[in-house]
């Protein structure tokens, strides 16, 4: 029962991993980088949810649209000032650009709202649920999380392979010459993507404040990191891939804290990863990279 | 080729105008912490009754770090109407992180230190300036802010904030004789060996020690399981000292867990652990903020054991929005208390509030107290902006270990030094009623 | 024509040399003139170990054109076997220039073994999964050091996993490394002199590798792995040179970092410090070894520069970077540097400006 319990807790991380992750491999997958800021647009959502409840008094719902509204902004602004000049630039550099950007926005936040933490009030509608007489018990955040991130994984595949929009992401990541050649403008698919993911950063930011409620101004960026690792473990630029990922690292992380040791719990995360990458060395579902001679 | 030449070119420009700056600004600062003769600035200010801003009488020539720095000071110094010697203030450097993760510390420390300083200053008689430096929770940032302070003549040191930038920066400070009195660096590395290295908080240790008998003594649990941060020395700190008192208390630690600041979130496993011990007492020697997902997370596995918790607990109650009944009945061993009904610490609460718009936390109740130490100390003395550092470092020392120094602050009331550092004051054993701690005793 | 391009790197190199020299130069001279702030003096030793850390990553990242996000990894591995041969060395060697030196060379092997072990996994991948990999053996370096303790007695070195007690030291011994507590109690020992010495060092390792048979075939190994393969260069001996090399340096340099602290704590070393490395190549230009050196100062020294803005330092500093990097890789920006200059030369300078990017890239 114990294992069940952990393994429930595992999927419900692993879910919060996912949908930060999924907003790292769009982004990669057509813009083709890495953008390490996306953490802190959690940070930021999760405190737009939290000034949205507390500051003026709305209820969970209009909260989390508000976030979301907001954070699709500050992804788009981002992407215009701070990375579209960069679109020819090599990866790197834009990679440092992002790194910039995520200092900005940490520390930005650290004079908007003080490094004072806040406490978050769960967004979550239903409660914990008792099952065998007390001995498993489900969070009502765990449910939520996990289905929201279904939600969330089939709305996106469908709009990347039944719309026109999706269509022409695919595009741009397939080739982006090729695309622009057939009319679709890469800038605007980009900018898109930045806006689908920095909503999806915003849902992120109020799930995890909702399982984890403790905001502050670095609340972003650990979580960032694991679900950037989750979006190379699953193949990055791969959806599927990057919800496998997810999921895997959360039960990965609560096992190997359950049955390995506490103290090493990060180490015990990256050593299975290093090993399937052995295995794997293009992830779980990443594409096979044919090289042309 | 060429525009990498030129890109090479452009940044060295840069590089030279970056050390021109640093350079230039010393050039023309006081060195206040040599014995040597100064007849810089600060022996004019003395006389110069009538300027409003002493600073000012500094060469115009200065770098820009330099004015900055100066004018931000200048405000804190009160109108000077008084006598003599005692009107140049003395240079008090500050230390701790105000941006990162450990923001929340040093933001509360300069707070508090800035508000017991424009109290002193407000009263007339001796004046203080205060000068608070970011070191970010970073050894070599913090040495770097101790040798900015250095540049500008700090006379005394109060910080570091944190432990490992205690650690690096106390032999500078025992090396260079400047007295340092940290409000909240608990571990006993950073005063070991350091004549001149004080402190304000209990150590790590005594922590571990006094929570373990204070627990075995009140018959609190008889099972008891810890959580605690294992990248973290303030907490492993306190854990290794309580595991040893453990062998000797009466109760068993059936459970140990820990985490890091990267696994900070998720507590389901030590509490299920925990629980499945068998643990009626959870010890947690950690900070309030993964104490108060702790907390959540133990009421959503419908496990409500007892939690008893150290200094770094305090703040949980301070935290915007928190709800408070899951605090209900958690027990803390803290010097201060923000809802004590004294009038020193109301009218520090009101003041900080006022100021701030938060409550304060033991860290800003620290530094407030370290200044009103050091103004103590220096009541019969003859030191002045004109002291050299070292002198005003045998002093204190002198002064702080001395038999009739006893010290009343907000963190405790007949606090006294040893020649080692370590303060002497008795930790209130607190629990959470409604909202608000109440005293155990 | 090919003599020409040899003169031209020779010259190339001769120029950062001469630009360090004479760096050194003119701080020694500061110094004894006293005209330097101790601000600044305290930082002369971290800026030394950062070049030494930058100039090293870009041989991974600018020769070899592989990510590496845990150099810093390599940094603490140096640095904690360097601490620990200082403590071991300290009754036996009186001289403290030759324990520093003992001790990074020490640090040196430590972290060079490092290299080739970890090297052997993350070889055989590349692009952002090797950018991973080399993430994670950061954050696990830096997590088994937190639950590493090692004391020393007159029985010798005794390590542990679970604490300071467990590690039962006789009367007299000492904890050299203490958990997340690090290393406490340090003996300073590295000096200016000798960081500028260890700049020397690498810049002569890697200049020379760059510039020698080895370094040929790892930057064609970089432009062009197939080609490079079909040509009989053995690609995973030159990648495995080039990032041993790396690491070694790196070791050194953790090595002459941690020997400047009375303290160090393995924290220090994660995932942020491998990204202010990289931050430092990237900024001084790919594969620009002397880029790298006058980045990672100015980089180490602006955040103390910004202390004059209080509260918004950090800010300041993020919008410099943002800045930076836009101005150095924007195509529009450059051609208008690019204009500027051809004013001062008389050139038509637009012309290789129009490609965008890192010639190196």
């Amino acid at each position: 029962m114990a294992f069940l319990s952990y393994l429930i807790s595992g999927i419900s991380l692993g879910s919060i991993y996912a949908i930060i992750a999924l907003g790292y491999t769009m982004v990669y997958g057509i813009a083709k980088m890495l953008n390490f800021a996306h953490g802190d647009v959690i940070m930021v959502g999760g405190y737009m949810a939290y000034m949205a409840t507390t500051e003026f008094g709305w209820s969970p719902l209009p909260s989390t649209l508000f976030a979301m509204a907001v954070c699709t902004l500050l992804g788009v602004l981002i992407e215009q000032f701070a990375y579209k000049p960069l679109r020819r630039a090599p990866s790197l550099a834009v990679l440092i650009t992002a790194i910039g950007v995520s200092y900005f926005l940490q520390n930005a936040a650290l004079l908007l709202w003080s490094a004072n933490p806040k406490s978050f009030t769960s967004v979550v509608p239903f409660g914990t649920l008792r099952l065998f007489d007390g001995r498993l018990i489900i969070s009502g955040t765990a449910m939520f999380t996990i289905i929201i991130c279904i939600v969330i994984i089939v709305g996106l595949s469908a709009i990347v392979h039944r719309t026109k929009v999706g269509k022409a992401m695919r595009a741009v990541s397939e080739d982006r010459d090729a695309a622009q050649l057939m009319g679709v403008s890469v800038n605007r698919t980009i900018s898109t993507t930045f806006a689908i993911g920095s909503a999806l950063a915003a849902i992120a930011g109020v799930l995890l404040s909702s399982a984890y409620p403790i905001l502050m101004p670095t609340s972003g960026a650990m979580p960032g990191i694991k679900a950037f690792t989750a979006a190379v473990f699953g193949g990055i630029g791969s959806i599927p891939g990057a919800f496998l990922g997810g999921i895997l690292l959360g039960i990965i992380e609560i096992l190997g804290k359950a049955y390995i040791s506490t103290q090493l719990s990060d180490a015990i995360v990256f050593a299975v990863l290093i090993i399937i990458l052995l295995v794997k060395p293009t992830g779980l579902l990443g594409r096979k990279v044919l090289v042309k001679v | 080729m060429k525009k990498r030449a030129y890109m090479t070119l452009v940044v060295a420009l840069m590089l030279c105008l970056a050390l021109l700056a640093s350079c230039t600004g010393t050039g023309t600062t006081p060195t206040t912490s040599g014995t040597a003769a100064k007849t810089d600035a600060p022996a004019d200010t003395t006389k110069a009754t009538e300027t409003e801003k002493p600073e000012e009488t500094d060469p115009p020539a200065e770098s820009e770090t330099e004015t900055e720095a100066e004018t931000t000071a200048a405000e804190t110094t009160a109108p000077e109407e008084t006598q003599g010697d005692l009107e140049a203030p003395i240079k008090i450097g500050g230390i701790g992180p105000l941006s990162g993760g450990a923001a929340v510390y040093g933001i509360a420390v300069a707070n508090g230190a800035k508000i017991a300083v424009d109290e002193i200053n407000a009263l007339g008689g001796r004046q203080f300036e205060l000068n608070f430096q970011d070191d970010e929770h970073d050894a070599e940032k913090s040495v770097n802010a101790y040798n900015v302070l250095k540049d500008w003549g700090m006379q005394v040191l109060v910080g570091t904030v944190t432990t490992t930038p205690g650690v690096a920066v106390s032999p500078e400070a025992f090396a260079d004789r400047v007295f340092m009195l940290t409000p909240s660096a608990s571990s006993p590395l950073v005063i070991e060996g350091k004549d001149n290295v004080f402190q304000m908080c209990f150590t790590d240790p005594n922590q571990g020690i006094a929570s373990a008998q204070y627990i075995s003594e009140k018959k609190l649990g008889e099972k008891v399981a810890i959580i605690y941060n294992n990248g973290d020395a303030y907490s492993s700190g306190i854990y290794e000292k309580f595991v040893s008192e453990a062998d000797e208390a009466d109760f068993e630690v059936v459970s140990t867990t820990t985490f890091t600041d990267e696994t900070a979130n998720d507590f389901s496993v030590q509490l299920t652990e925990a629980k499945n011990a068998g643990a009626d007492l959870i010890f947690l020697p950690i900070y309030y903020q993964p104490a108060s997902l702790i907390l959540t997370q133990a009421k959503a596995l419908d496990y409500a054991p007892a939690f008893f918790g150290v200094d770094g607990m305090d703040g949980i109650l301070t935290v915007e929005n928190f709800d408070t009944s899951l605090a209900e009945g958690v027990m803390l061993l803290t010097p201060f208390a923000a809802d004590a009904t004294d009038d020193l610490t109301v009218s520090f609460v009101e003041k900080y509030q006022k100021e701030y718009g938060e409550i304060p936390n033991q860290f800003a109740a620290d530094a407030y107290d370290c200044v009103y130490a050091i103004y103590e100390a220096l009541k019969d003395s003859e030191a002045n902006a004109e002291t050299s550092a070292e002198d005003l470092c045998t002093e204190l020392i002198a002064t702080f270990t001395s038999e009739s120094f006893v010290f009343n602050g907000l963190t405790g009331d007949n606090m006294t030094w040893a020649a080692s550092g370590e303060v002497a004051k008795s930790p209130k054993g607190m629990v959470i009623e409604d909202g608000a701690y109440v005293g155990m005793d | 024509m090919r003599r020409l391009f040899q003169e031209k790197t020779t010259r190339n190199n001769t120029v950062t040399y001469l630009m360090v020299i004479a760096a050194y130069v003119l701080m020694q001279l500061l110094l004894s003139g006293g005209h330097i702030s101790s601000a600044l003096q305290g930082q002369l030793v971290p800026i030394t170990a950062y070049i030494v850390m930058a100039v090293s990553l870009n041989l991974t990242v600018g020769v070899l054109g592989e990510l590496s996000l845990g150099h810093a990894g390599f940094m603490s591995v140096g640095a904690f076997s360097g601490v620990i041969m200082s403590f071991l060395l300290e009754s036996q060697i009186a001289s403290p220039g030759l324990r520093l030196l003992l001790s990074m060379i020490i640090g040196a092997i430590v972290a060079g073994i490092f290299g080739f072990l970890i090297g052997i996994p993350v070889m055989r991948l590349q692009g952002d999964y090797l950018a991973i990999v080399t993430l994670a053996f950061g954050e696990i370096i830096k997590n088994v050091m937190n639950t590493i303790y090692i004391g020393l007695d007159a029985e010798g070195l005794k390590l542990s996993m679970s604490s300071s007690a467990a590690l039962n030291l006789v009367e007299g011994g000492k904890t050299i490394i203490n958990g997340p507590m690090g290393a406490v109690g340090i003996k300073k020992l590295s000096t200016f002199t000798a960081g500028f010495v260890l700049i020397l060092i690498t810049l002569f390792i890697v200049l020379n590798l760059i510039n020698s048979r080895a370094g040929r075939a790892i930057m064609a190994v970089r432009d062009n792995k197939i080609a490079a393969e079909s040509l009989g260069i053995s690609v995973w001996r030159y990648r495995m040179m080039a990032f041993i090399t790396s690491a070694t340096l790196a070791g050194a340099a953790g090595a002459l970092y941690a020997l400047n602290y009375s303290t160090v704590i393995a924290r220090k070393f994660d995932f942020n410090t491998s990204i202010l490395v990289l931050v430092f190549v990237v900024l001084g230009g790919m594969g620009n070894i002397r880029g790298s050196i006058i980045a990672a100062t100015i980089l180490t020294v602006l955040p103390e520069v910004l202390r004059a803005f209080n509260d918004i330092r950090m800010l300041a500093y993020a919008v410099i970077l943002i800045l930076v990097m836009l101005a150095r890789n924007n195509a529009r920006l450059k051609r208008l540097f690019g204009q500027i200059k051809g004013i001062f030369t008389r050139q038509q300078a637009v012309v290789n400006i129009e490609e965008g990017g890192d010639s190196l890239d």
